[in-house]
C-alpha cells in the first residue's frame, strides 16, 4: 500500500507571485526522498502541493500535474479531502490535538474516514499505530491522558502514529525534527527507516546530515535571489548528490561553500 | 569592586516597578471593595423584608412566596434567550471566522458589534411595538397545534406581549455579545491544529468539530455566561415587552415577571418595607448571577487538562 508520485511541469503561485517554477520529479514508492536547500527556496511550499495543503493559504494555486500512481491530484472532480486522506502529513512543530487523549489523537483520522469502528478494532489499531511510531512502550499505560503532556519528541511520534493510523499511501514530513533535541531526532530518523518498508516517505530537512542518513534519493532546491522563484536544481541518489553532484550549485551547498 | 556594583540598583527602574505594582494592587482591591460594598448594601437593606412578618409583604404570604415566581420568570426568560441565541451566535461566529470571504466577514463583524451598542430601551420599544404584534399569529398557531404541551397552552395572548416575546427580544440582545466573543476565540485557534485536522483528510466542518470547537470550548462557555448575565439582569426591554402577571407555565399567555423588571416597575412608587422587599429581590438576583458564574468556572476547570492551555 504505497504509491509513487510523478510531478510534471509544476508551477506554484501565491496570487500572481511565482513561488516555485517548473518542477519535474519522480518520487519512488517505498523509499525516502529528501528535499534540501536554503531557506525560502520553496521546498516546503512544493511539499505542500503534494497533498494540496497549500490550498489552505488564500491565493495559492498550482499549474501542472502531480500523479499518484498515474492519477492526477489536480484533475477535475478530485476532492482535496480525499487526496489528504491518501497522502498524510507531519508538520514542523508537533501538533497533537490538545483537547484529545493520546488514544483519541491516534484515532482522529480514522474516525473521519470510516466513521464507525468497534472498540476492539480501535484498540488494536491504536496499539498497531503506536507500535509503528515506536511510541507504544512509552505511552501504553496512559492512553487516556492528554497528548499535550508528552515531550516534544513523543508528541511528534504521536503525530506520526496519527498519520499512519489512516494507512496513507504516502507520508510527507515538513522538517519533522527541527523543533526536537538530538535524541528525539534520532528516534524519528530510526522510525523513518522503518516506515519506508511500507510507505513512500518524502521529507523536507534543513539538516544535510539528516538527508544523508535517512534518504535514498535527494532533491536539491535553490533560489536565484529574493523575489525569484525557487527551482529544483538536481535530483538523484543521495550518495551521488552528496559525493558527485552534476551541478556546481549542489556541490557548493552540500559542501557548505554556499552564499 | 564587583560586590558593590551588583548590590547597586538603578533607582528609577525600581521606582517604576513599585508604582506599577502599587497601582495594580489598588485597582484589584478597589474591585473587591466595590463588590463587597454592593453586597453589603443589598444585605443590610434587604434584612427588614426578610425578617418582616409574612402578612406585611406584598401578596401577604411572606418574602419567599413573593420572590419565587419572579425568580422562575427570570430564569425562564434567560433560558429562552440563551436557547435561541447560543446556536445562532456560534453559527454566525463560525461563519465570520472560517467561512465568509474576508470582505464580508469584516463587514458582518462590524454590524454584529453595532447591535451590541443599541440601547436596551430601543430593543424594548421594538419588541413591544413591532415584534409582539407580528408574532402573535404564530402564538395562535402554537396554541392550536401544540397546545397539548403545557408551555404552549392557549388561549394565546392577543397582544403578543408574553414571556416568549421577551425571551426572543433578550436573545437578540445577547446575540452580539456571544457572537463577538466566540468569533475572537475561533480566530485564535492555532493554525497548527487546523492544519493537523485538514492533513488527516477532514472536511472544513470536520476540522471545525475536531480543532476549532474543542479548543474554543472554555471561551464559548464564558461567552454564554456573559450573555446569560445580561439576560438575567436586563430590565428595560422586559419591562416594556412583557405584560406581566402571575407565574404561568404557558409561554404564550400574558403573565410571569422577571426580577429586574419587577424592581424597575415598582421602585419609583415604593416606600418603607416595599423598598426593602425590592432590594431583597435584587439580592436574590445577585446570588443567582454569582451561582451561575461559579458553575461556569467549574465547567471550565473540569476539562483543564485537555484545554490546550499547556
Amino acid at each position: 500500500m504505497s504509491k509513487r508520485i510523478d510531478v510534471k511541469d509544476l508551477n506554484v503561485y501565491y496570487g500572481k507571485f511565482l513561488a516555485v517554477e517548473d518542477v519535474n520529479i519522480n518520487i519512488e514508492a517505498k523509499s525516502v526522498t529528501a528535499f534540501i536547500g536554503p531557506s525560502g527556496c520553496g521546498k516546503s511550499t512544493f511539499l505542500r502541493t503534494l497533498n494540496r495543503m497549500h490550498e489552505v493559504i488564500p491565493g495559492a494555486r498550482v499549474e501542472g500535474e502531480v500523479l499518484l500512481d498515474g492519477d492526477n491530484l489536480y484533475g477535475p472532480g478530485v476532492d482535496p479531502v480525499t487526496v489528504r486522506s491518501q497522502i498524510g502529513m507531519v508538520f514542523q512543530r508537533p501538533n497533537p490535538f490538545p483537547t484529545m487523549s493520546i488514544r483519541d489523537n491516534v484515532l482522529a483520522g480514522v474516525k473521519l474516514n470510516n466513521q464507525k469502528i468497534s472498540k476492539g478494532e480501535a484498540d488494536a489499531l491504536v496499539e498497531r499505530s503506536l507500535q509503528g511510531a515506536n511510541l507504544w512502550n512509552e505511552v501504553k499505560d496512559r492512553l487516556a491522558k492528554p497528548g499535550s503532556g508528552l515531550s516534544g519528541g513523543q508528541q511528534q511520534r504521536l503525530c506520526i502514529a496519527r498519520a499512519i493510523a489512516v494507512e496513507p499511501q504516502v507520508i510527507l514530513m515538513d522538517e519533522p525534527c527541527s523543533a526536537l533535541d538530538p535524541i528525539s531526532t534520532l528516534a524519528i530518523e530510526d522510525l523513518i527507516n522503518d516506515l519506508k518498508d511500507q510507505y513512500t516517505v518524502v521529507i523536507v530537512t534543513h539538516n544535510m546530515q539528516q538527508a544523508a542518513r535517512v534518504s535514498d534519493r535527494t532533491a536539491f532546491f535553490n533560489i536565484a535571489g529574493t523575489g525569484k522563484p525557487g527551482k529544483l536544481i538536481e535530483v538523484g541518489d543521495t550518495h551521488t548528490i552528496f559525493s558527485n553532484p552534476t551541478q556546481k550549485a549542489t556541490e557548493d551547498y552540500v559542501s557548505g561553500r554556499f552564499g | 569592586m564587583t560586590t558593590t556594583s551588583l548590590t547597586k540598583s538603578r533607582g528609577a527602574g525600581r521606582a517604576g516597578d513599585k508604582v506599577f505594582s502599587g497601582a495594580a494592587l489598588a485597582a484589584g482591591c478597589l474591585i473587591l471593595a466595590v463588590l463587597f460594598g454592593v453586597a453589603l448594601f443589598l444585605v443590610v437593606q434587604a434584612i427588614p423584608a426578610l425578617v418582616a412578618s409574612p402578612d406585611k409583604i406584598q401578596g401577604g404570604e411572606g418574602f419567599f412566596a413573593y420572590i419565587w415566581p419572579i425568580v422562575i420568570g427570570t430564569v425562564i426568560a434567560a433560558i429562552i434567550a440563551l436557547v435561541i441565541a447560543t446556536p445562532v451566535a456560534i453559527g454566525v461566529a463560525l461563519f465570520i471566522s472560517h467561512f465568509a470571504p474576508r470582505g464580508l466577514a469584516s463587514g458582518l463583524g462590524y454590524v454584529i458589534d453595532l447591535l451590541a451598542a443599541i440601547p436596551s430601551v430601543v430593543y424594548g420599544a421594538w419588541g413591544a411595538a413591532f415584534l409582539a404584534k407580528e408574532i402573535s399569529p404564530a402564538y395562535d398557531w402554537l396554541a392550536n397545534n401544540m397546545g397539548w404541551l403545557p408551555i404552549f397552552q392557549g388561549p394565546a395572548s392577543a397582544t403578543g406581549k408574553t414571556i416568549l416575546t421577551a425571551g426572543i427580544v433578550l436573545a437578540v440582545m445577547v446575540l452580539p455579545i456571544i457572537t463577538s466573543l466566540s468569533r475572537e476565540i475561533f480566530l485564535q485557534t492555532p493554525k497548527l491544529h487546523e492544519e493537523a485536522a485538514l492533513a488527516l483528510g477532514a472536511t472544513r466542518w470536520e476540522m471545525i468539530k475536531m480543532a476549532v470547537l474543542p479548543f474554543g470550548r472554555p471561551g464559548i462557555v464564558s461567552a454564554v455566561m456573559l450573555g446569560l448575565g445580561r439576560a438575567l439582569g436586563e430590565t428595560m426591554a422586559v419591562a416594556l415587552v412583557l405584560s406581566s402577571g402571575a407565574l404561568t407555565a404557558s409561554l404564550i399567555q400574558s403573565g410571569n415577571q422577571t426580577i429586574a423588571a419587577e424592581i424597575a416597575l415598582n421602585f419609583p412608587e415604593a416606600s418603607g418595607l416595599k423598598v426593602s422587599t425590592l432590594i431583597a429581590a435584587g439580592l436574590v438576583l445577585f446570588v443567582i448571577t454569582l451561582g451561575v458564574n461559579m458553575i461556569a468556572r467549574w465547567i471550565i476547570s473540569r476539562h483543564k487538562e485537555f484545554s490546550g492551555a499547556n
